[in-house]
């Protein structure tokens, strides 16, 4: 237990630690955890073991989210390097003028005539940003440079949320 | 020639010493339990041979009370002191169910408690009430008490319907391995899981509530993706669209009487089901000022009536597709459960939805009941299917309310359990002790929106200037559902103390209390009661730790530390069968501790053995 507390999220899985990742053999490693300690493999066992499989099995939980979304493992990996990850950087007047047009495009789209076609659109669009920027994220890394990266993951940041605005949108309009 | 083995009827011979296991689906129309029996599951029958028992209770003047069928007939001529469909009164405040019929008792507690010539009870107690009639039946076939039990919820039940659901097992009397969600059990019982890998939809639309599950399934592992649903969405909406369509045809005022209602309803639901393998039903209708209409109403008509209804469990279908990140055409087979889905429209609709035809083999009433006794089977180690596992969410977002009537999410929904959250606090004033927190379930953002779960306050927080102090506040989802919370002071690590208060729960005293109540009209005592519980106790640590030196002792203790285990477990067998709960509980206690190194030690070397396949050069960084 302490060893697994211990551990880095990469260690806990077996797997070495970078932002490339094979989801699959991720999952596979995090089914083959729980299968040894979730609670209802302890069902029958003293209350001490019982607690003690509980906070492995929600450690685990908590090591597999967040290595399993490009954004978390970003973090984590950034934050395994000692940089501070909510420090503000300054972001190219070029990116944050983009962001602005992509906003302006999220909030007209119930006002299109076919708004579930331009969401569509919209999300393309974004799925394709992102993957560009965590593609740039990874090179980054493997240079070792942490305060680019850092500058990245900020962008990375700011799609994530259009996303989720997205997401929330499509629920309205389909009612 | 080999000779038969006949047992007598109930006792079942028990070679490799079985423990007893079984799984209760508590519904809102019917309940059941089931169990496996050499190697099969089955739903078990009282005397007169019937699986199902009516979710009804009657509570009579002389304080005795009736279940299932014998109550059932009592709905309509005792409405009042007769309970229907309580499941949608669980974990639900006085507003909630204002409109349920029943008289509601005055009282400080947030818990209503419906008012009978037997007394007051809360929904907890008349559920507990049905499921001490199922312990009944599974003791007596099973030839003893229950070493354990799996009871099944809808999926998307919140945290105060859980809790409630498990407080009526408790004073039920029972040992709850598992709060089981009703799809995932569906699944279990189809054998989904020993198939290769794949992406099912089981769609469980029940008397009273209504759920969709996303379910992945790979080689014995059963991974909840999303789960959405209506928990108050169920049968018993669409008879009543169809008895609110028969008061308007035969022109009867809807006068709030309890007793009109249950009649309708029961014209309804008849005629609902008749509509299954009919066309067309003829309606035959006591009005309540006397005289009789006569009518008819057509399959077509019905399901005009229930569109709307099914329809709004199409909507949730959506939103769970879409928070487990798929498209409809990822789904590869739909599963239907609940005895709701028998509507051949709800099917159609169904079907037509995710664009293939749903499942329907196993009777749709039974299905959660037997996927619930494989579990419960596993889970008190009887050996079969031991490597399934089941996985689930966290169905609503958990939240805590912010300044200005806003909630900020601490785990969202969907999220895998167990999870937990930890989340710091600050004090806004000099020498400021307390801080009290509210905590919500829902999707909302207003606070006003959102289901509230409890509040709780935190005191003994040492005195400091304000924003000094670091008050550590940790959420806990368990393995149920369950919500627990737990606070420390960061800076000087005192452990606040917390008081509860659940919204619309039982308070720990309050089940003491019924528990007392209840026990004391089986002439027996709390204390004897604690002794037992404590003596069970006891031989559950014995039995545990006795089974993990057998297994591992050899391999990572060295003697001095063996020794040191045996001797606390032989001063808890020397006073185990004692009467002094204190000590028993002081010598359990020694045990545990004595086993914690030990237990840690396991635990790691299962965690190492699970990924041995894998292996070293990928460690090394």
């Amino acid at each position: 237990m302490q060893e697994l507390l211990t551990q880095n999220f990469f260690e806990l899985f077996g797997l070495s630690p970078g932002f490339s990742l094979d989801v699959g053999e991720l999952t596979q490693r995090y089914r083959e955890l729980q299968q040894v300690v979730h609670p209802d493999r302890f069902a029958t066992a003293s209350s001490q073991e019982r607690r003690l499989s509980m906070q492995c099995a929600t450690h685990v939980n908590e090591a597999f989210q967040t290595l399993k979304h490009p954004l978390s493992r970003a973090r984590y990996l950034l934050e395994m390097r000692g940089v501070a990850v909510d420090q503000s950087t300054s972001l190219p007047a070029e990116f944050l003028m983009e962001q602005m047009t992509l906003r302006e495009q999220l909030e007209e789209l119930s006002g299109q005539p076919e708004p579930l076609l331009a969401l569509m659109q919209l999300r393309d669009d974004l799925g394709r940003r992102g993957s560009d920027l965590q593609q740039s994220f990874a090179d980054l890394l493997g240079l070792d440079d942490n305060m680019s990266a850092l500058q990245v993951f900020n962008k990375m940041q700011f799609i994530y949320r259009l996303q989720q605005e997205l997401d929330a949108q499509e629920e309205h309009l389909a009612g | 020639m080999a000779l038969l083995q006949i047992s007598e009827p109930g006792q079942t011979p028990e070679p490799h010493q079985q423990r007893r296991a079984a799984g209760i689906d508590l519904g809102t129309t019917n309940s059941l339990v089931a169990t496996v029996r050499n190697g099969k599951s089955e739903a078990l029958v009282d005397e007169q041979g019937w699986q199902l028992l009516p979710s009804v209770v009657r509570y009579h003047d002389n304080g005795s009370v009736s279940v299932g069928y014998e109550a059932q007939r009592a709905a309509v001529d005792d409405a009042q002191n007769t309970i229907v469909s309580v499941k949608r009164l669980m974990g639900r405040g006085k507003v909630d169910i204002q409109d349920s019929g029943y008289g509601f008792a005055e009282g400080d507690s947030p818990v209503p408690r419906i008012h009978t010539v037997g007394g007051d009870v809360t929904a907890v107690e008349v559920s507990a009430e049905i499921l001490k009639r199922l312990e009944q039946r599974a003791r007596q076939q099973l030839g003893g008490a229950l070493d354990g039990v799996v009871i099944t919820v809808p999926a998307y039940f919140d945290d105060a319907q859980r809790q409630a659901t498990k407080d009526a097992a408790k004073l039920a009397g029972l040992n709850v391995m598992r709060l089981l969600n009703e799809p995932t059990a569906a699944a279990v019982a189809y054998g989904l899981d020993q198939k290769d890998e794949g992406v099912y939809a089981i769609y469980d639309l029940g008397g009273g509530t209504f759920d969709i599950s996303i379910l992945r399934f790979s080689r014995g592992v059963f991974e909840v993706m999303a789960t959405a649903g209506d928990s108050a969405l169920g049968g018993d909406d669409l008879d009543e669209a169809v008895s609110d369509w028969i008061m308007q045809q035969a022109g009867i005022e809807d006068d709030g009487d309890h007793r009109t209602r249950r009649y309708l309803m029961r014209s309804a639901r008849a005629a609902k089901e008749a509509l299954t393998n009919e066309l067309e039903v003829r309606l035959d209708v006591e009005r309540p000022e006397g005289g009789c209409w006569h009518g008819s109403l057509s399959r077509e008509q019905f399901n005009k009536l229930v569109s709307p209804l099914v329809s709004k469990t199409l909507l949730p279908c959506q939103r769970a597709l879409r928070d487990a990140g798929l498209e409809k055409t990822d789904i590869q087979e739909v599963v239907m459960v609940g005895g709701s889905t028998r509507v051949p429209y709800v099917r159609e609709r169904v079907g037509e939805f995710f664009a293939c035809r749903p499942h329907v083999d196993i009777d749709p009433d039974r299905v959660v009941a037997i996927g619930a006794a494989i579990q419960a089977d596993v889970l008190v180690g009887n050996g079969q299917h031991d490597d399934m596992l089941l996985l689930d969410v966290i169905p609503l977002s958990l939240g805590i309310e912010t300044m200005g009537g806003l909630v900020e999410k601490i785990v969202p929904r969907n999220t895998t359990i167990p999870v937990s959250k930890a989340q710091d606090f600050t004090t806004y004033k000099d020498g400021q002790t307390a801080l009290s927190v509210h905590i919500v379930q829902g999707e909302r953002e207003l606070i006003g929106d959102c289901r509230s779960l409890a509040r709780f306050e935190l005191h003994g927080i040492p005195p400091m200037a304000a924003g000094a102090a670091r008050i550590r506040v940790i959420y806990q989802v368990d393995a149920d559902g369950l919500l627990s919370v737990t606070a420390r002071e960061a800076t000087t690590g005192i452990e606040s103390h917390i008081d509860i208060k659940p919204s619309y729960g039982l308070s720990d005293n309050e089940i003491e209390q019924m528990l007392s109540d209840s026990i004391a009209h089986a002439e027996d005592d709390v204390s004897s009661r604690k002794l037992r519980e404590q003596q069970v106790e006891a031989a559950r640590t014995l039995e545990a730790i006795t089974a993990a030196l057998a297994a591992d002792g050899q391999r990572l203790l060295d003697e001095n530390e063996r020794r040191l285990i045996e001797r606390a477990m032989d001063d808890l067998q020397a006073v185990q069968q004692g009467d002094d709960v204190a000590r028993i509980k002081q010598a359990c206690q020694a045990v545990e501790q004595a086993g914690a190194e030990f237990a840690q030690r396991r635990m790691n070397d299962s965690i190492r053995q699970a990924l041995a396949g894998h292996k070293l050069d990928e460690f090394k960084t």
